[in-house]
């Protein structure tokens, strides 16, 4: 691909794991230069994930870990053991040539590897770096330690997303290792704007868990303005929908082994569609008319949808439901949404990149479409210090020979 | 100081599903417009209320969302407010419009019909399915795009006669709104350099496949499935439970338990310092494990030994916590150097002392209450152009009046359909 929106942007990068590297991910897929800093005495895995599987078939090492090419994309990588003096000076000069410095190592770990805001700014005083870490780089909590689920559990989230009577259920995955990634490339991004606009860098310090914590609003508010807390009987229910409020809302029980289905009735006209779906007599019962009603009698309301949807399969009811004008959907197993999903497919969700030792394999695309300036990814995520050669010599003017030497000296 | 987008425009006509990429933006700094129909924005009669008292400007929901925006009141379906916002759009940076497919079409308002008009308007469409897709015409809401997007599947519990549940809070409506962001500021940085605006086509289902993290690539690299756990990552092969109840009935998350020597060392000192050690039997374990040189995690299934030490690592966490309040396990333990992670509810934040002491939450005047009510802050912090709170959410049509009377009187004409509300 020829010039791309963000093909004019270097991004050193010192990012891991998805809360970090899933940021300069997104980057990359837009064109920029997204060149990852690799420590070589621990072979890279500062990001757990390099190394660690799922792998493909036959394969597993260092070079195949199938989250690390997940999240790295269409990056180059390269080793830089920052104890040397030699080293520090490869980071300096591509600082000098750098727009932006990323990193989610723990708060105060780039300062001390002799790299910190202050020394960047005088390699360039417009840079911009952009930190990610749980808490942030101040405060009570700056030498806590996170990942995903910790950040989940403090901001809140874990808490809502659970049933009545049982544990917070939570999060089966790192939704803010995604999600801090996004806040991460916004800011890189807002920052280069401002950039552009005035010549000055600056420094971005995003906490995960405060960009987590925004993200139940409605309930902080209802908190402060109504006094009333989520941590309450009969809360949280998070397959039913106060904000907006809706009954029927839930996830039910559909024929098969762990089978479900979502249903939910935004109002009365679709109560009255479902019903008519459904067709057996206590939809008709007057109490369930209406919404007040049927956030009344919820459970009960529950109770009878699931006894209908158990018997059926969730395709069909799903179908069923959506002619009748009802937003319900399968829950879907990643096999069905990954590789039977016709959406996914036309919008090319899942593009095939190359990566060195893995061969070709398949990654999380990218959710927009563009007109004028669309993503693409091509090169799978690099090998440890793959790139070495190509970022010492053609960008940053060394000789072969330096790098050579550098290879032997352990500097590489 | 200003926000990095001062001095952009953004028009927004959305609902529940794009509202939030708006309020990123105003956040910001950009002037944010938004275009509501004569009867209001959708979520304006979303509870919670104020006080629990029903009305167009009470909704706390809309509050949160719509923060910093303006209000303007067309109807297009006429005439004129198709006029009008033709003429807003022309003096527009952004367009946020989360209408379903076809609806701006059919109105003379989609992008070919507005692009001669600006040519360097970024327009941002987002809808479930994106606009050309083959269920572009499908229904949907939060838990169904959740669910079709593969998100449910992976939250609940590991008795799995309990529904797959929903994260709380319209995570699909927010991840669809982070994305349409974050590609409106691709498109930005490509009209700074180009002077070109373009149309992005946002899918809030494609944006939940892609928020899935294990269950997708563990498909795509090894067609292997994840399965639903209490409280941790849905996996492959069931992994140890990390959620503990505390002794004021608060849950934590044990994060990592106890792995190197020097882990094993401090949660035996933590167990003396608690005066735990009499009640925990596998106290010597502990001290094994603190005692060997390296522990090779790799060696765990052909070593005995180790899996009693790692166990009683285990067990000492959930000990622990079983005897302190969640707020104190979660400080003790982190101060030790363990990932401890307490489960707040949303609002337990607010008398978090590191959320206090970072100034998180934001005090928002509300004149026409007289008083201010807390809000939830900053999610990043620039040190040059901070994210603000400066205005409470508008009133329905508050602005119309000025912006219109600001396009020039040409357009202004019988524009708002419809006069702009004063009721609280």
């Amino acid at each position: 691909m020829g010039q791309q929106a963000l093909s004019h942007i270097r991004i050193c990068d010192f990012t891991g794991q998805l809360a970090g590297a899933g940021a300069t991910k997104f980057l990359a897929a837009f064109g920029a230069e997204v060149i990852r800093i690799e420590d070589p005495l621990n072979e890279g895995r500062w990001d757990i994930l390099r190394g660690m599987p799922p792998y493909k078939p036959g394969q597993q090492g260092l070079d195949h870990g199938g989250a690390f090419n997940n999240h790295n994309v269409n990056k180059l990588g390269i080793t830089l053991n920052l104890r040397t003096p030699e080293a520090k000076e490869v980071l300096r000069k591509l600082v000098a040539v750098s727009d932006v410095v990323t990193e989610n190592f723990a708060a105060g770990v780039l300062d001390r590897m002799g790299f910190g805001y202050e020394e960047l700014k005088k390699i360039r005083p417009d840079i911009i770096y952009v930190s990610n870490c749980g808490f942030g780089h101040s405060g009570p909590y700056v030498n806590y330690k996170t990942w995903g689920p910790i950040v989940q559990a403090v901001s809140g989230l874990t808490f809502s997303s659970g049933l009545p009577d049982q544990p917070p259920a939570g999060w089966g995955y790192s939704y803010m290792d995604h999600t801090g990634a996004y806040y991460m490339a916004m800011a890189i991004l807002m920052a280069l704007h401002h950039r552009n606009v005035t010549g000055e860098g600056q420094w971005v310090d995003l906490a995960c868990t405060e960009a987590g914590a925004a993200l139940n609003g409605p309930a902080v508010l209802d908190y402060s303005a109504n006094g009333r807390p989520t941590r309450r009987e009969g809360q949280p229910h998070a397959n039913h929908s106060d904000w907006p409020a809706m009954a029927p809302h839930n996830i039910y029980p559909a024929d098969g082994d762990d089978e479900w289905v979502a249903i939910a009735c935004r109002d009365d006209d679709e109560w009255k569609a479902l019903a008519g779906v459904i067709g057996e007599r206590w939809t008709r019962d007057p109490r369930f008319d209406r919404l007040t009603g049927r956030r009344e009698w919820q459970d009960e309301l529950d109770r009878n949808i699931a006894n209908w949807t158990a018997s059926r399969g969730k395709f069909e009811i799903a179908e069923a439901c959506q002619a009748a004008g009802l937003p319900a959907a399968a829950v879907n197993k990643p096999e069905e949404r990954i590789d039977h999903d016709p959406n996914t497919e036309a919008w090319g969700l899942w593009p095939t990149v190359q990566q060195s030792a893995m061969g070709d394999v398949r990654v999380d695309g990218i959710p927009v479409h563009m007109s004028q300036s669309d993503w693409s990814m091509e090169r799978g995520g690099p090998c440890l210090g793959e790139h070495n050669e190509q970022v010492l010599v053609d960008l940053l003017g060394y000789e072969q020979a330096d790098v050579e030497r550098f290879r032997q000296g352990g500097v590489l | 100081m200003n926000g990095p987008l001062h001095g952009l425009r953004v028009i927004e006509y959305a609902d529940e599903r794009g509202c939030y990429a708006g309020k990123l933006m105003a956040d910001m700094g950009a002037e944010v417009i938004k275009v509501e129909p004569p009867q209001g924005d959708p979520t304006r009669q979303f509870e919670p209320f104020l006080d629990d008292v029903p009305g167009p400007e009470r909704s706390l929901y809309f509050w949160h969302y719509n923060t910093n925006k303006q209000s303007v009141v067309l109807d297009l379906d006429t005439d004129s407010g198709r006029d009008a916002f033709r003429a807003l759009l022309t003096t527009a940076d952004f367009l946020v419009e989360s209408m379903p497919p076809g609806y701006m079409a059919e109105r003379n308002l989609d992008e070919p019909d507005v692009r001669p008009l600006n040519g360097a308007l970024v327009y941002i469409s987002i809808t479930p399915f994106g606009r050309d897709m083959p269920s572009a015409h499908d229904h949907a809401t939060d838990i169904s795009i959740m669910s079709r997007g593969g998100i449910t599947w992976m939250n609940g519990y590991d008795d799995h006669s309990l529904p797959p549940v929903r994260g709380g809070g319209n995570q699909a409506y927010h991840t669809g709104a982070h994305y349409a962001f974050m590609s409106g500021l691709v498109a930005l940085l490509h009209r700074d350099r180009t002077g070109e605006g373009q149309h992005i086509d946002v899918s809030m289902n494609a944006a939940a496949n892609v928020t899935n993290e294990a269950g997708s690539y563990t498909w795509l690299v090894a067609q292997d499935t994840v399965q639903r756990q209490t409280g941790r990552h849905a996996a492959v092969r069931p992994s140890m439970p990390s959620q503990v109840q505390c002794a004021d009935g608060r849950w934590a998350n044990t994060g990592v338990p106890p792995r190197k020597p020097a882990e094993f060392s401090r949660i035996h000192d933590w167990l003396a310092e608690a005066g735990l050690l009499d009640d925990f039997a596998e106290a010597p374990l502990l001290q094994l494990g603190a005692e060997r040189e390296r522990i090779d995690l790799s060696r765990l299934s052909e070593d005995e030994e180790l899996q009693a030490i790692f166990g009683a690592g285990r067990n000492a966490m959930t000990h622990i916590a079983s005897q302190l309040t969640a707020y104190e396990f979660f400080t003790g333990a982190q101060e030790r150097g363990f990932q401890v992670g307490i489960i707040y509810s949303p609002e337990e934040v607010l008398d978090d002392p590191h959320f206090k002491e970072r100034g998180w939450p934001v005090e928002l005047e509300h004149p026409e209450h007289g008083r201010s009510f807390t809000y939830p802050g900053a999610p990043y912090r620039f040190e040059k152009t901070p994210w603000s709170l400066r205005k409470r959410a508008p009133y329905l049509g508050e602005d119309t009046e000025r912006v219109l009377a600001s396009l020039g009187e040409a357009s202004a004409g019988n524009a708002a359909s419809g006069a702009p509300s004063t009721s609280r």
